[in-house]
C-alpha cells in the first residue's frame, strides 16, 4: 500500500469528493503525513484553508489525495515546521482565515500588508486599525554587504512585488521576496458566488494562464457535480490550453533573450506570439481565450474555416521558430549569459516538486498531462521534455522542446476532433472536486465545494508560483546583480496567481 | 498628429505603467503594443522605467488595498503636467473584483484619472487608438 492510500485509510472519507479521495483525519495522522512530506515519500500539491479546518492534498506518483483537519482552538501542527515548501501556503492560511500553525517557522503575515481594516477576512473577521506594521526582513550579516531593496513598483511592465537584495560587491548573498501586492481576495469572492461568476474569477485568477486556470476550475467543477464535459468540448478545450502554452513560451523564449539584451529573439518570437493571438481572438472571439472554457464545455465552437486556417499557421510557426532556435544555440554572446546561470540544483526540486520548465529543467518528470492522463492527453502523442542542468539555459531548451510537442499537439486534436455539441448542462448539486491541469508554467490545481443550489461554497485555487518562487531565492545566490533579470524570467513566476 | 505631438510634447509621451493588482492579462497586451505589429514607438510613444521621467500613468487592476500607496506615490513621482490613463475594466471599477476587501475598486477612487480603456483586457489596436486620442487632446 502507497503512504497515500495509508494516509487515507486512516481518515473519516468524505463520500462526495472526486475523483481524488479526500478524508477527515486525526493529528496523528497529519503528523504521519507530514513525516511522508519531509522524508520525500509524498510531494506536496497544495495546503489551504475553510473557515475552522485545513486541508493537505499530497502526490505520490500517479496518486493524489486530499486530507483534512479540524482545527477547534484556531490551530493545527505545522507542515512548513519540517517540510519548507508549505511554509509561505500557511502563512497565507494564517492570514486570511487565523488558523495558526503551531511550530511553524516563520510567523510573519503573508498576504495580509496590515492594509485591508481587517484582519482574518476568511475566518473570523477582526477590525485592524493603525498604520501597517513594519514588515520585518531577515538579516544578512557580514563585512561589505549592502541592500538594494527592489520594488514593488518595477522599472519594466511587470507585476508589482519587492525584492531585497543584499550583495557583496557584484554577488549575491541573499535574496528575500516580499509578495501579496496583488491580493484582490479571490477565494473571499468566490464563496457564495453563481457558478458563471466563478468562472470568470477563475479565469482572472492570472492572465496568462487563463485557459489553464477556467479549465481546472471547470473540471474541478464537473468532478464535483459527476459529470463530464463532451468529446468535442474536451478537445477544443486542450486545443486552447495548448495555444497558450505555445503562445506563453514564444513569449519567454523571446523575454529571457530580451534580458541578456539579445532584442533580435524577441523581436522575432513576439511576432509568432502575435500569430497565435490573432487567431485566437478570430476563432474564438478573445486573444487570450478569456471565458472560452466554462464548466460543462466551452463557450466557442471551432468553425471549420478556423480549423484549416490553424493547420496553416502551425506550419508557419515551425517553419518560423527553427531558425530562431538555431540563433539561440548558435549566439556564443547570449549563451554565455545563459549557461551555468541560475542553477537549480536537484536535491531542491525533489523537495520544492516545482512544476513546469523550473521542475523539468532540473529532472523533474512531472507533468500533469501525463501523470494524470485527462482526457484528451490519454488519447494523443507527446512526450514530456526533461534536462539536467537546471540553469537559464535549460528552462529556455525544456520551453524550445515544449513548443514542438504542443504544436505537434494541436495537429492531432485537429486530426481527431470528434463532432457534436461543445457544452452541456451542470446539474445543480453538492459535492466537491479537484482538478491538476498542465499549464505553461506547471500544474495549476482547483479545489472546488459546491452547494446543492449550485452555487460555489468554497474553492481554492493553488498556482504553480507557490513552488518556485521560494526556489528563485536560491539560485540566485552567488550569481551576479545583474543576471537576476534572467534568472527571474527563466522562472516567470506569476505575481497574482500567487497571491490571489 | 505628428504635428500635433511635436508641438505639446516634444515628439515623444512617455508612459511609465503601473500594475496595481491586474491578473496580468492587461500587461500581455500593453507588452504587446511593442511588437512589431504595432511598434508603439513609430508614434513617438514609449515606455519608461521611472515615473520621474513619464508624461502618463498607465494603471491596471483594481488597485489592491496592499498597492495603493504604492500608486499613490508613483503619481506624485510623476511631474506635471500629467495624465492617468487607467487600463481594463478592473482599473474602471473593480472588474470582477469589485467588493472585495482587498480592493479599493478602479484607479479613480485613488487618483485622478484622465482616460479610461476598457476592455478585459483591450486589445493592442483598442490601447493604441486611445493613446493616440490622449496624445492629440493633451495641453
Amino acid at each position: 500500500m502507497t503512504n497515500v492510500q495509508t494516509l487515507i485509510k486512516e481518515g473519516l472519507p468524505a463520500d462526495n469528493h472526486r475523483p481524488f479521495p479526500r478524508a477527515r483525519v486525526t493529528g496523528k495522522t497529519w503528523l504521519k503525513a507530514i513525516d511522508a512530506l519531509a522524508t520525500e515519500q509524498c510531494s506536496l500539491l497544495g495546503l489551504w484553508a475553510t473557515p475552522g479546518s485545513v486541508h493537505l492534498a499530497l502526490s505520490e506518483g500517479t496518486e493524489i489525495a486530499v486530507l483534512s483537519l479540524d482545527c477547534p482552538g484556531g490551530r493545527f501542527p505545522s507542515v512548513g515546521d519540517r517540510h519548507a515548501p508549505a511554509i509561505r501556503l500557511e502563512r497565507a492560511v494564517a492570514d486570511l482565515y487565523g488558523l495558526d500553525p503551531v511550530g511553524g517557522r516563520d510567523t510573519r503575515p503573508w498576504l495580509d500588508h496590515g492594509r485591508w481594516g481587517v484582519r482574518h477576512p476568511l475566518g473570523a473577521r477582526e477590525a485592524a486599525t493603525g498604520a501597517p506594521p513594519a514588515y520585518p526582513f531577515l538579516a544578512s550579516e557580514g563585512e561589505s554587504l549592502h541592500q538594494i531593496p527592489v520594488g514593488p513598483v518595477h522599472a519594466g511592465i511587470i507585476e508589482p512585488g519587492h525584492f531585497r537584495f543584499t550583495a557583496n560587491g557584484e554577488t549575491v548573498v541573499r535574496l528575500e521576496e516580499r509578495l501579496g501586492y496583488v491580493h484582490k481576495g479571490i477565494e473571499g469572492l468566490m464563496a457564495g458566488a453563481p457558478l458563471a461568476q466563478a468562472a470568470k474569477l477563475a479565469g482572472r485568477t492570472s492572465g496568462d494562464s487563463t485557459v489553464a486556470y477556467a479549465l481546472a476550475f471547470a473540471r474541478a467543477v464537473e468532478a464535483a457535480a459527476g459529470i463530464e464535459a463532451p468529446p468535442r468540448a474536451i478537445y477544443i478545450r486542450a486545443l486552447m490550453a495548448e495555444l497558450e502554452r505555445i503562445a506563453n513560451h514564444f513569449g519567454d523564449i523571446g523575454a529571457i533573450c530580451n534580458d541578456a539584451a539579445f532584442a533580435m529573439m524577441h523581436a522575432h518570437c513576439g511576432v509568432l506570439r502575435e500569430r497565435v493571438l490573432r487567431f485566437a481572438g478570430k476563432a474564438f472571439g478573445h486573444r487570450l481565450m478569456m471565458d472560452c472554457v466554462v464548466p460543462g464545455g466551452v463557450g466557442t465552437d471551432l468553425a471549420p474555416e478556423d480549423a484549416a486556417a490553424l493547420r496553416t499557421l502551425l506550419g508557419q510557426l515551425r517553419d518560423d521558430f527553427a531558425p530562431l532556435v538555431e540563433l539561440y544555440d548558435g549566439t556564443a554572446s547570449l549563451q554565455d549569459r545563459t549557461v551555468g546561470t541560475g542553477i537549480l540544483k536537484p536535491e531542491l526540486a525533489r523537495w520544492f516538486a516545482p512544476g513546469g520548465f523550473v521542475g523539468r529543467a532540473t529532472g523533474r518528470t512531472f507533468d500533469a498531462r501525463k501523470a494524470l492522463e485527462y482526457p484528451p492527453y490519454d488519447a494523443l502523442q507527446f512526450e514530456v521534455p526533461t534536462r539536467q542542468d537546471g540553469d537559464v539555459n535549460a528552462r529556455v531548451w525544456i520551453r524550445i522542446e515544449e513548443v514542438g510537442q504542443s504544436l505537434s499537439l494541436v495537429e492531432q486534436i485537429l486530426d481527431a476532433l470528434p463532432g457534436g455539441p461543445v457544452t452541456r448542462d451542470v446539474p445543480p448539486s453538492a459535492g466537491e472536486g479537484l482538478a491538476l491541469i498542465e499549464g505553461f508554467r506547471g500544474d495549476v490545481l482547483a479545489w472546488v465545494r459546491l452547494a446543492a443550489d449550485g452555487r460555489v461554497v468554497h474553492s481554492h485555487l493553488r498556482d504553480p508560483s507557490w513552488f518556485q518562487w521560494p526556489l528563485l531565492e536560491a539560485v540566485i545566490e552567488g550569481n551576479i546583480v545583474a543576471d537576476f533579470p534572467l534568472c527571474n524570467k527563466s522562472f516567470n513566476c506569476s505575481y497574482s496567481g500567487h497571491d490571489l | 498628429m505628428e504635428q500635433t505631438a511635436r508641438r505639446r510634447l516634444g515628439r515623444s509621451l512617455a508612459i511609465r505603467q503601473v500594475d496595481a493588482g491586474s491578473c496580468n492579462g492587461c500587461e500581455l497586451e500593453i507588452h504587446a503594443l511593442a511588437n512589431a505589429f504595432y511598434d508603439l514607438e513609430r508614434f513617438g510613444l514609449h515606455f519608461v522605467a521611472s515615473p520621474r521621467h513619464a508624461d502618463v500613468l498607465m494603471v491596471t487592476g483594481p488597485v489592491t488595498r496592499n498597492m495603493r500607496e504604492a500608486l499613490e506615490r508613483t503619481w506624485r513621482a510623476t511631474p506635471d503636467p500629467k495624465w492617468v490613463v487607467a487600463v481594463g475594466d478592473c482599473a474602471a471599477n473593480g472588474g470582477v473584483f469589485a467588493g472585495s476587501y482587498a480592493v479599493a475598486g478602479g484607479v479613480s477612487e485613488v487618483i485622478p484619472v484622465d482616460l479610461h480603456l476598457r476592455g478585459c483586457p483591450p486589445s493592442p489596436t483598442d490601447l493604441l487608438r486611445g493613446l493616440i486620442a490622449l496624445l492629440e487632446q493633451a495641453r
